[in-house]
């Protein structure tokens, strides 16, 4: 479904990512774990450009959100789906929230315990309340694929566990960049580990343990 | 909690746009936006024809409006700048505070006219009219730079060493690039401001636009643009630091000057023109009262009216022409040919003084609101696309986010729409200034009855007239700070 052969990416000169090679298959849910800066987010956003046949039906969650500030919550999520709509219509929307888009973007905030805050700016949102609507972003995109960068950093551990519970119930394939190493062995079954933009670790989540993961963060 | 308790409510921005935007509707039915001219499209197109085959030809020297342009422009830039920092470094005082302001909210061609009437059209007049008003400017801006700077050198040095050289090592060489960017970007307003200046007869641009306009010569003044704009379109090539010493020693001897200073005129204006009549001939103060109610009723009020009109028309417009404009030269929605394109069409509206567009316009349409309004529209809108759409060039977008229509509406539009308004509001004090300069040209804001009161040598009413004007201008940029700091819009600093 996702392939890379033998991919190399830098920056300014700087090597990113050396010689990584992926094959992800539908229905698998792969976690991506190693350091920030050991390529997890450079290899997010390499799947993310490579599948250009249907990017419609990949769903995102970067990980700076990319939320509008001056925006409301309703707006940031209906978002997700602009594209379905004709133009005329999310303008309509954009100007006074339409009843059938409410009730659709009311129900993914009701799952994210997020709905009291429907009509708020998101410039007046705590990070975790930011963290969740780009989550729900991303549910209202929907699709086949997620690619998600560090989805639950910014939330709490039974927020967290509700988050990833959801996002695996709603996409069938699921590449997450995770730092809590507990979290990708309770929810994906394949786990990729990188260190400085090479794959060190490729392993179905029962071959591996916690332990075994914890020596990425070591050096 | 129960479901759809929670309302949408629109943000004060939303709201306060909405507002300007029903007001200006309200003046439409107002405001007089006739075509008055017998065939406009048969003028318009004589006018584009002169494009194809531009010409010098009956100019007797074009180069030497070029230089004569300059010349002011450098003078008055410089003696301005210079002023404005000497200003700036008592710039907490109240007092300096307000008469700034005051010198600031009358415009340059109004200041001419003040000083072709002391002075006649010797040089001084175009220098005083570009100094004063551009000094109180650089005031302001000087000494905002300043404020905003670190203090902390300064304030660990200058107890022991003097104000001077605390100041020149301690500030200036962290600030000095501020200085010098907001400067060089005077400059090419003052070029603008020069080249109109011919219009009121100092031998400028604007002088020989106004004869080829005058004469139907519209070859020429197609001429006449297109080096005007190559000379805005060069400044960076041929405004350098280096050379600046140079141009300053060679400027004053290239102005022409066939006046000499009339010492008695110059009294006379003092101490017998400006004075108001009643009080020149003795009369009661209920006679001075009288006096002043006609002058207020008559010509004042109406003048003002017209200038709100106009203003509020031409604000909203602007904005609506500058959200249309700005996706042209922005990379988010066009490649780099299309916004090649863009910036070429906005570079030339910009260049073009408000004041010759009006002229412009005026000539193929007649005199009435409507190509006062869109002149100032065009204009306007041409500078706040020009720096909106720099400011959406720097955006970071997520990457799946949508294109087109709703990548302007949903992502670009909601982000930039706080600098908008806040660009937007700076110039409105800017385009009521310009409203009512336009006056001059025939349209009945205030510019038009003070030109009326010159010409009919009444000039203690143009400068009751003038002060007026200057009042409604200070009242606006109150109103403007006002509105900008209620909606959290940070202010900037720019071109007028």
């Amino acid at each position: 479904m996702l392939k890379l052969n033998a991919a190399c990416v830098s920056y300014k000169g700087k090597a990113a990512l050396t010689n990584v090679s992926l094959h992800v298959q539908a229905g698998q849910k792969l976690a991506l774990v190693g350091h920030s800066g050991s390529g997890k987010s450079s290899l997010l956003k390499l799947l993310y450009d490579k599948q250009d046949s249907s990017p419609k039906s990949t769903a995102l969650i970067p990980q700076e959100y990319g939320l509008v500030q001056n925006l409301s919550v309703f707006h940031n999520v209906y978002m997700g789906q602009l594209g379905n709509k004709p133009g005329w219509y999310n303008l309509l929307n954009l100007i006074k929230p339409l009843a059938e888009p409410v009730t659709a973007v009311s129900e993914i905030l009701k799952s994210l315990q997020l709905k009291d805050k429907i009509f708020e700016p998101v410039a007046q949102l705590s990070g975790g309340q930011q963290q969740r609507t780009a989550i729900a972003r991303a549910l209202m995109h929907s699709g086949d694929i997620l690619l998600a960068d560090e989805p639950v950093s910014s939330l709490d551990e039974s927020q967290s566990l509700l988050v990833m519970k959801l996002l695996c119930s709603q996409f069938e394939t699921i590449i997450f960049s995770l730092h809590d190493v507990d979290l990708a062995l309770k929810f994906c079954d394949r786990v990729i580990g990188l260190q400085r933009g090479q794959i060190v670790i490729n392993a179905s989540s029962e071959s591996l343990n916690r332990t075994e993961l914890l020596k990425l963060y070591d050096e | 909690m129960t479901s759809n308790t929670y309302t949408y409510r629109h943000s004060k921005r939303w709201k306060v746009s909405w507002l300007f935007v029903f007001i200006a509707i309200a003046c439409i039915p107002l405001a007089d936006l006739n075509i008055s001219t017998y065939d406009p499209l048969e003028e318009l197109g004589r006018l584009f024809s002169g494009l194809l085959q531009p010409t010098f030809n009956g100019i007797t020297e074009p180069l030497d409006a070029i230089l004569q342009t300059i010349s002011f422009a450098l003078l008055g830039v410089s003696f301005g700048s210079l002023m404005g920092f000497l200003l700036a470094l008592i710039f907490h005082f109240r007092f300096v505070r307000v008469l700034c302001a005051l010198l600031r909210s009358v415009h340059e061609l109004f200041w001419a006219l003040i000083f072709l009437q002391i002075f006649g059209l010797h040089p001084i007049t175009g220098l005083l009219a570009l100094t004063i008003p551009y000094a109180a400017t650089f005031a302001k801006v000087y000494a905002e730079i300043l404020e905003e700077g670190d203090h902390l050198a300064y304030d660990a040095i200058h107890k022991h060493t003097g104000f001077i050289s605390a100041f020149f090592y301690a500030r200036l060489p962290d600030l000095w690039h501020h200085f010098v960017t907001y400067t060089s970007y005077r400059f090419e307003c003052g070029l603008r401001s020069s080249a109109v200046l011919g219009f009121v007869g100092l031998p400028t641009l604007g002088y020989y636009l106004n004869t080829a306009f005058l004469e139907g010569q519209y070859s020429q003044v197609w001429a006449l643009l297109i080096l005007f704009y190559i000379l805005i379109a060069s400044i960076r090539y041929w405004v350098r630091p280096r050379l600046l010493p140079i141009y300053l020693l060679i400027a004053p001897f290239t102005i022409v000057n066939d006046s000499t200073i009339s010492f008695d005129n110059v009294a006379r204006f003092f101490t017998h023109d400006i004075i108001p009549s009643p009080i020149r001939h003795n009369q009661s103060p209920a006679q001075f009262f009288q006096w002043f109610s006609d002058l207020f009723q008559n010509e004042a009020l109406p003048g003002i009216i017209n200038t709100l009109l106009l203003t509020q028309l031409a604000l909203v417009m602007t904005g609506v022409v500058a959200l249309l404009w700005l996706p042209f030269i922005s990379n988010l929605f066009f490649d780099r040919f299309g916004r090649t394109v863009g910036h070429g069409f906005l570079v030339v509206v910009r260049s073009t003084p408000e004041y010759i567009l009006a002229f412009i316009l005026l000539t193929l349409w007649g005199p009435s609101m409507l190509p006062a309004a869109v002149a100032l529209t065009l204009h306007n809108g041409a500078i706040i696309a020009h720096l909106m759409g720099r400011y959406s060039n720097k955006l970071t977008l997520r990457p799946d986010r949508s294109a087109g229509f709703n990548l302007y509406f949903f992502e670009v539009l909601p982000r930039i729409y706080g600098q908008f308004l806040a660009f937007l509001f700076y110039r409105w004090e800017i385009i009521m200034r310009e409203t009512a300069i336009l006056g001059i040209l025939g349209i009945a804001t205030l510019g038009f009855y003070i030109d009326s009161a010159i010409s009919d040598i009444r000039l203690d009413k143009a400068m009751i007239l003038i002060a007026i004007t200057a009042i409604l201008n200070v009242c606006v940029d109150s109103l403007s700070r006002y509105i900008r700091s209620k909606l959290k819009l940070k202010s900037t600093v720019e071109c007028s």
